[in-house]
């Protein structure tokens, strides 16, 4: 062909199973990274065509119009009850939901937990920015002990708000789960290793081994009311001693998944 | 002699957040104070040559603004007469 005419090799473009649209998020919002990244592994996958989307409420409530493929809005918290529902309607379809840390870990609590404790064949995309997003940064169930939210302005206290909770721990304990993993967006490094667990994840779900979730920790400047950068840092120094990273739940089945 | 890359920033995507410049291993990014786009941002751009495109700033931009491009080497094969 024509290859040495062209000396320029394309490394990098945005992924297919991206629209054209221009997200919301805030200036380096990481939920702009998450989004870029399941994309990623749709068009490797090569899997755009054939999957369904779940968007949460929450700051990703428009994910339905960033990624380029089917997708619906769940009530707040209850996407993995619809993913449960439009995948046993429709297996051979690759079902995820995308949800954030309140709408999963606080009114969704209960679907996320019925959902993988039946080992749904489904994955969960679960963002963990510590904090509601949308609303205005309010404490969210996995807010860390003496941070400051407009709803604990003085910081979490945790005798009167509890302690965070670890949702990739407590949802590696059930059985019927397969994948269960937690991943960071603070480095170049982990966003390449986020971006190998979802993988994983869809994997997972395509052999048909059920249920699997990848936690991924992701900043909030605006809320955090810190830097893009300082977020990161954030991210780093104060969510993974309380957040670490560690694969919970691994189906000894999953090595054997080539690619 | 190290790989010669280049990236396009696409000014509709980009939004200045500025995760993109210390992540460069080259530090060749930098916020273009003359540009503004239409949603109101000063884009990332190449301050220079040094790029390589290793693509680490695609990697850590959360609005997939960037595309990275290297060098291909320049192959010694006969041109091949193909209908492009
Ligand atoms: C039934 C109902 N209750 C409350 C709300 C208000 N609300 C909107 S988004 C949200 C929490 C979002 O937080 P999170 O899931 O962490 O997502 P983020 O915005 O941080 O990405 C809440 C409580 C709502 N929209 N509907």
């Amino acid at each position: 062909m024509v290859s040495e005419t062209n000396n320029a090799t394309l490394v990098y473009e945005r992924p297919e199973s991206l629209t054209e649209m221009p997200t919301f998020y805030c200036p380096g919002c990481t939920h702009g990274t998450a989004h870029r990244l399941v994309a990623e592994v749709l068009d490797e996958m090569g899997i755009r065509e054939t999957t369904i989307g779940v968007a949460p409420v929450g700051c990703s409530v428009f994910a339905y119009n960033y990624f380029n493929h089917d997708y619906v809005e769940a009530a707040h918290g209850r996407a993995p009850a619809m993913a449960t529902g439009i995948k046993r309607v429709l297996p051979k379809k690759m079902v995820y939901t995308y949800q954030g840390d309140g709408d999963l870990a606080s009114i969704g609590m209960g679907e996320i937990m019925h959902a993988a404790a039946r080992g749904e064949n489904i994955t969960v995309i679960y963002l963990n920015n510590a904090i509601y997003g949308m609303t205005g940064g309010q404490m969210s169930p996995t807010t860390l002990p003496n941070m400051k939210t407009t709803s604990t302005p003085l910081g979490r206290d945790v005798e009167v708000a509890g302690y965070p909770i670890r949702m990739a721990e407590i949802i590696s304990n059930l059985d019927a789960v397969s994948y269960v993993v937690r991943r960071s967006l603070h480095n170049p490094a982990n966003i390449r290793k986020t971006k190998k667990a979802v993988k994983t994840a869809f994997q997972t779900q395509a052999s048909g081994m059920g249920f699997s979730m990848v936690e991924i920790l992701s900043s909030c400047p605006t809320n955090w009311k810190l830097s893009p950068s300082k977020s990161l840092e954030f991210i780093e120094e104060q969510m993974i001693p309380v957040y670490p990273i560690a694969d919970f739940k691994v189906n000894p089945e999953i090595k054997n998944i080539k690619g | 002699m190290p790989a010669k890359g280049w990236i396009e920033v696409n000014e509709k995507y980009c939004k200045g957040c500025e995760l993109c410049i210390p992540a460069c291993p080259q530090d060749v990014l930098a916020i273009d104070q003359q540009t503004i786009t239409s949603k109101g941002y000063h884009p990332v751009n190449l301050t220079g040559p040094g790029c390589t495109g290793c693509a680490i700033c695609a990697v850590v931009c959360p609005d997939a603004a960037l595309t990275v491009y290297r060098e291909a080497k320049v192959k010694k094969t006969q041109s091949v007469a193909s209908p492009a």
